[in-house]
Formats: structure tokens, sequence, C-alpha cells
């Protein structure tokens, strides 16, 4: 304890470095988002988000970027949100604390934590050669939808559980059936809390290009099935950097992800506020 | 008669909500002194007041003047840190940190500055003693305190405040979470330390009240109805609410 | 069907969904493998990971410059990501007023959010060029990664350390306030304490996302495969290894890759297998204690 220090003035300037390191941290959002937003925004217009690259995107648009991004996303989480809502339901409803559950957590414990590279790995090995699907949106999309899965199951398990058993045991109490009580009470119930899980997938999916670096090509047209190649924003952005071929593009690039991903924040605290507002019961 | 706390037209506000009302109270030197009423009357926000652990509640807002040996407490010169130093407090829940059963009782003393071996052994076996907990636990004070039963727990709680060698102690409900046997010890304990300490004890239970306090103040809606002798109050209250309370015709 | 048919079909239909992700890590494990296991056994197990050579023209193929690549960058990335991380966690759970905390809660989600590319894009434009300048050489260097890698970091190490510091009992605190601790007494004695398990938690997590972090990586390391004399060499991460030669690689060179796939997966499994265990020293210690 303090033997040099009297425990008053340590108050002091302890207060004084916790105080500095939230600042510091506010500090480092806003230079990197000001930076980014301040160089990017000049650049992006109209023309550039509905307009076609021109040589390679050393010019021009990004709109066929934009569709790829949301093909791709689209996929991801039409793909794992029935899987991870199912998931969560069976969890938190169904199972008991037994080894099958305990793997089941392991394994999406695991999966949330697998580096986004090794997706990619598996993606090219599985989706793109294994399975014959090639370098597709399709492909890409299904390696998101591994890595939105996660996301989505525990938040939805987490909204899940907080639904008030007695809810529930009011539902079976009147006749229903299990999976009638759960569909018509509990999921409703739970609706809020598994909406922000899947906008946070979402925002996984929107964010990542390693996994797609080698899972959905490269190309520079609009994909028309979901077999064409595509180029999702984030590995637009890291072709045009490591390449070099049009610093202007990228920064336009980078500030429209960082716009998504702020919509992406400010849309999941509003539905996180509402819902917690309405759990108070106001 | 000697007074160690004096407090006068004492008002608490939690937001909106008005909690204690123009309350004046006067607590006797080295005598324990009960607080009774009804849940929600405003006891515990009391005695909270008393060493000023409201001040972490954001919401809370007060006036009136609560003086500790006719000093204010609430003078912006005061320091809160050697406030609570001089007026110890035991909670309802017993909550002994998840430390050994030596630390919880030297974790004090420690942060006080006193770091000798020889004197923390000294004052911790001495507090311990005080607490009627040392002949439980002298052999296994190197042991976590959360291995111990609820009012050993209890004891040891009011031993880590004896051991920094507080003026006042303030007790909130500190048996509604234990049996009868350990509440039997508590209230020996109450009746062996009310020579050295000045103790203020809230209770539900107004058999307690009669056990182990001269002084009793009936708390009602945050007002004081009545305060007095204990067994003026318990025989003879001038208040009819009192008597209503103190009868369980309400409560 | 029967109303009883129905619901077994259903409950078993959940259960399908409930271990696809079991499935899913099963498959990636035998996949990777699967493509990974030939590069091993032509290599060999022991000069694939302690091999200092990586020459997949000459058919060499050693990982490990690449293994402390990523331990290096990982290590320095906690050291800054650590302390800073905490204290930001401490300052939101004790300290920060309320208005703050609304401020800093939506940064940190925020930080989080944004993509790897843009940071990487960000510490290239940016970090690289101030780095070149006040320190010499090119600018790309582990000291460059593990700063970006650091801010990359933040949110996940104050978030899961926040959560751990609120989850202690608020009695903890009342009770050394009450002894006339102060309140930074208060924190480093008993709050924090009591808060380690999670916060090793949280320290963890951001191990395994520095670890697996890739493109941010490549963009400001210079990926040399070398083991570094300073912490201003340049070096090259193993998942940088992937991405950088996945384009062209093929043969042994092609299972090379998957094969530095498995060791990340292993580390990941590790990092797993310690934070299981402190979550569970969590459940023990904590929480108990009332009667």
């Amino acid at each position: 304890m303090y033997r040099f220090i009297p425990p008053k003035i340590a108050q002091k300037i302890m207060t004084g470095v916790f105080w500095a390191s939230g600042l510091l941290t506010i500090l480092i959002l806003l230079v990197i988002i000001g930076y980014v937003l301040l160089k990017g925004l000049p650049v992006v217009n109209f023309e550039f988000i509905f307009a076609d690259p021109v040589n390679s995107g050393r010019s021009g648009g990004i709109f066929p970027f934009i569709m790829s991004s949301i093909y791709v996303t689209l996929i991801a989480v039409l793909v794992a949100t029935p899987l991870g809502v199912g998931a969560a339901v069976y969890l938190s409803e169904y199972a008991g604390e037994n080894r099958l559950v305990k793997l089941i957590r392991f394994g999406a414990e695991t999966l949330s934590s697998i580096p986004s590279i090794v997706f990619g790995l598996f993606g090219l090995a599985f989706f793109v050669i294994y399975m014959g699907l090639g370098w597709s949106v399709l492909s890409g999309g299904l390696t998101l939808a591994l890595m939105a899965l996660p996301t989505i199951l525990s938040a939805s398990e987490v909204s899940i559980e907080s639904i008030n058993k007695s809810y529930a045991e009011g539902s079976l109490a009147l006749g229903a059936t299990k999976w009638q009580t759960i569909y018509k009470v509990v999921i409703p119930a739970a609706l809020p809390g598994i909406t922000t899980g899947v906008i946070l997938g979402m925002g996984r999916a929107i964010a990542e290009a390693a996994a797609v670096l080698y899972t959905v090509g490269a190309a520079l047209m609009i994909p028309t099935s979901i077999m064409d190649a595509a180029r999702p924003l984030p590995l637009h952005l890291y072709i045009l950097a490591t390449e070099g071929l049009s610093m202007d593009n990228a920064w336009g690039t980078a500030a429209v992800l960082v716009i998504m991903i702020l919509i992406i924040t400010v849309v999941t605290n509003t539905l996180v506020d509402r819902y917690r507002k309405k759990m108070m019961g106001r | 008669m000697e007074y160690r706390i004096e407090v006068e037209n004492l008002n608490v506000h939690f937001d909106e909500l008005h909690i204690l009302k123009d309350v004046s109270l006067k607590i006797p030197k080295n005598a324990v002194t009960s607080l009774i009423g009804p849940s929600g009357c405003g006891k515990s926000t009391f005695i909270r007041t008393l060493n000023r652990m409201n001040d972490m509640i954001s919401t809370f807002k007060m006036d009136g003047t609560v003086l500790l040996d006719g000093k204010d407490i609430y003078d912006p010169k005061v320091d809160v840190v050697d406030l609570r130093k001089k007026v110890g407090m035991v909670f309802q829940k017993p909550n002994p940190f998840p430390k050994s059963i030596f630390d919880n009782v030297a974790y004090g003393l420690r942060v006080h500055g006193i770091n000798d071996k020889d004197i923390l052994e000294q004052k911790v076996e001495e507090s311990l003693k005080s607490a009627a907990l040392w002949d439980e636990v002298k052999n296994i004070l190197d042991k976590s305190a959360m291995g111990l039963s609820g009012g050993q727990q209890q004891r040891l709680c009011i031993a880590r405040t004896i051991a920094v060698e507080p003026e006042v102690i303030l007790m909130d409900e500190p048996c509604s979470a234990l049996d009868p046997i350990s509440t039997t010890k508590i209230e020996d304990l109450i009746h062996k330390l009310k020579n050295d300490f000045t103790i203020i004890i809230v209770t539900h239970n107004m058999q307690q009240a009669t056990r182990v306090s001269k002084h009793t103040a009936f708390f009602l809606h945050g007002e004081i109805v009545e305060s007095g002798l204990t067994e003026k109050i318990f025989i003879e209250p001038e208040d009819k609410r009192t008597e209503d309370y103190i009868t369980g015709r309400f409560g | 069907m029967s109303k009883w048919n129905e619901e077994f079909f259903i409950e078993k239909g959940l259960l399908l969904t409930a271990i696809s992700s079991v499935i899913v890590i099963a498959l990636i494990i035998i996949f990777i493998f699967r493509e990974g296991l030939p590069a091993l056994q032509s290599v060999g197990f022991f000069s694939f990971l302690f091999g200092m050579e990586w020459a997949p023209s000459n058919g060499q193929y050693g990982i490990f410059p690449m293994i402390i690549g990523s331990l290096g960058i990982t290590a320095l990335s906690l050291l800054m990501a650590v302390p800073l991380g905490v204290f930001c966690a401490i300052f939101l759970s004790e300290i920060a007023p309320s208005k703050i905390r609304k401020i800093l809660n939506p940064t940190i989600q925020t930080l989080a959010g944004i993509p790897s590319v843009v940071y990487g894009f960000f510490g290239l434009v940016l970090l690289v060029p101030f780095m070149r300048v006040q320190f010499g050489g090119t600018g790309f260097s582990m000291f460059t990664a593990s700063v970006i890698l650091t801010v990359m970091i933040l949110p996940i190490i104050v978030s899961v350390s926040e959560d751990a510091l609120r989850s202690i009992p608020v009695e903890y605190k009342e009770a050394s306030l009450a002894l006339g601790a102060t309140h930074w007494q208060t924190i480093k004695n008993v709050i924090f304490p009591a808060a380690i398990p999670g916060i090793i938690t949280s320290v963890i997590l951001g191990m395994g996302r520095a670890i697996g972090e890739t493109l941010a990586i490549i963009m400001v390391a210079g990926n040399v495969v070398q083991i570094p004399g300073s912490i201003m060499d340049p070096v090259r991460a193993l998942t940088s290894n992937i991405a950088i030669e996945m384009g062209y690689a093929t043969g042994v060179h092609y299972n090379a890759l998957f094969a530095t796939g498995i060791v990340l997966v292993f580390m990941i499994i590790v990092l797993l297998v310690i934070a299981n265990y402190f979550h569970y020293k969590k459940k023990v210690t904590i929480g108990g204690g009332y009667l």
C-alpha cells in the first residue's frame, strides 16, 4: 500500500489518469473518423456512389462494389439468422445442461474467435473448390454467414433468456404447446434483441475483407446472379490501397464504409434503448 | 447528557422523492440508539447520511445540519475519508471482501498506512477478540472469509470496523440475514461494545430494539414520530402512531 | 400431423440448427487439415514450425519467423492496449459521469465496428509516413502494426473488463469506503482484484483478435519474413502470409498456407481453453458468500 504517496494525493493523481485514458479513447476515435471523413467526404457525391468504376477503379464510382456488399451481406444474414435464432431458441428453451449443450457453446465460442483469414481459407477449400461454387457472391456470402452466425446466436440467446419466464408459463397454462408459446410469445418479446443481433452480424459481414479475399473474386461489374464474382467495398478499399491505384477513391470508399458503420451503431443503440425502456414498462 | 451526533432539520431528496422530512435527532455518546419503523420509512437513508454514504448516489440532495462532536460533517472542508474513519458502518448483508480473514480485518489499517506486520497482527487479534470471533478463527486466519458462516461473516465485518477505531458504529439491520443463534451472538457483542463506541442500529425487530438499546427513535414516512428512552417508547408512547406500530397494528 | 408429432419435429429441427456451429467448426478443421496436412508431411512438422527460411520457389517452408512476427505484434499491442483499456474500463464503471459514459460507450462500439481495412488504410497513409519521419527506415514495422492493432483491440478489452468490473457487488465497494478508504484505494484493493478473472478474459479475447487480424497488419507491417532485430523492423504475421500468397500459390505452397492456418487455429483454441478456465474460476470465487 502507499508508503510514499499519501492516499489523498494518490486519489487525485489516479482520478486524473482515469479521465485521461477515457478522453484519449474518445480522441482516438475522433481523429480516425474525423480524418477519414475529412479526406473522403469531398470525393463522395451522387456520381461516386452511383457510377461504375473507370480504369479498374482509378476513377469513376463504386456502385458495383456497394451492390456487391449488399448482396453478400444479404446472403450472410439470410443464412445465418434462421440458424442463429433456431440455435438460440434450442439452447434457452429446450436444452438442459448436458455435454451436447457444452459442446454447442464451445463450438459457437470457437467460431466467434476463429481468425477471418481462416474462414477465408475454409471458404476457398469448401465452397469455392469442394462444392464447386467458384469465386462468387454465393461463396463469399456463405463464408460471411459462418462469421455472422455466432454474433446472431449469442445476442438472440441473451434476449430470449431475459424474457420473463412467467410469460411463457401463462401461455402454457392456457393449453398452448411449447412451440406455439415460443412462436407467439417468446420470440415476439425477444424480437428487438434478436434484431440487434442480426444488425450486429450484418455489421461484421459488411466490414469483412479477409474472409472474402479468396472466395468472392474481385470483379468490377455489378453481379447479375449469385454465381457471379463480385467485389465488396472493404475488398475494393484493400485493393485500391495496396495496389496504389487511387488514394482519392480509397478515401471515398473508406468514408462510405465508416458512414455505414456509424449508421449501424446508431440504429442498434436506438433499438437497444427502446427495448430497455419497454422492458422497464415505460 | 453528552451527545456525539446532533442532527437538525435534515431533509433528504432522491430526485423528486422526499425521503427524510425535517428530521432532528440527538445521539448520546457511548450508548446504543435504535432506529425503528416500517420498511421505506427512511431509517437506512438516515444512517447512511451520518457517514455520507449517500454521496455515492448521484440523485442525492440534502439540507439541514449533521454535527459530529459539534462539527458539521457536510462542511465543504470536511474530508469524507476522514469522516468515514471516525464513523464506521456494518451493513445489512455481511459483506466481507473475497480475501483472507486476516486481510479483511487488516484492510482498514493498511488503507490508513499501517504496514508494520507486528502491529497488524496485534490489532487484528484485538479486533477479532472484541468481535467475539477470535476463538473460532484464530487457526484459519489465512483462509478465505467467504468460507465462514453468515453470522461469523457479520462478526468479521464488525471486527473489521472496530479495527480502524471509529467513534461511532452505524449498523444497518445487521441481523436481518442471520439465524436466531447468530443474532444472539451479535446482540451480546453490541452490549459489550457500547462502553467504547457510540452505536446506532437500524432494526426491524422491536424485541431487538428493547434488548440492545438505551434510546430509540421511531421513523414513519420519513419523519421521526417519537424519540427518547427505549423503555418509555415501548411502555408509554406519547404518540398514537408509535403505539400502533409497536403493538403490531401496522408495518 | 398430431400436435405431439409436430412438437417432436420442431424440437429436432431446432436441435439441428443448434449443432450447426459444431458442424461448421468440424468442417473448418477437417478442410484446413485436409489441405494443410500434405505440406506438413512433405516438409516435416518440425522443419515447418521451426524452419527459419520461407522460400516457396526453393521449396523451403519454415514459418518460425512469422510465428515470432505474430506473437511480437500481439505482445506489443497488448502492452499498450491493456493498460489503456483497463483504465478506460475503470473510468467507465467507476468514475465517468453518466453524460461522459453516454459518449464513451458508443465511441467504443464504433471503434469495434470500423472495418479493419479502414484501420489499415489509415495506418498506411498516416502512421507509416509519420513513423518514417520520426524513427527512420521505411515506416513499415512491427511497432507500426502494433499501434494500429492497439486501437483495434481496445474496444474488446474495454467492454469485457467494464462488464467484469460492473459485476462486482456494490457491497464490497461500500464496505471499503465505509472503512475510510479512498475511492482509488477501493478500486485498487477491492474492485480490481475481484474483477481480475474477467479482466484476464478480456485480455485473452483481445489477444485472439490481435493474432487473427490480417489485412490491417499487411498494410503496415512491411511483411518481410525475418525475425525482427528491433521493434522498428518490418515483420510478417502468420495471417498476412496466407493472405499475401494464396493468390498465386499452387501445390505444396498452397498446402503450406493451409498448414499456416492450422497453426493459427491451434493458437486460438489454446487461448479459448485458457479463457474458459478463468471464466470457470470467476464463477467459483465471486458472488458466493452470503450465508
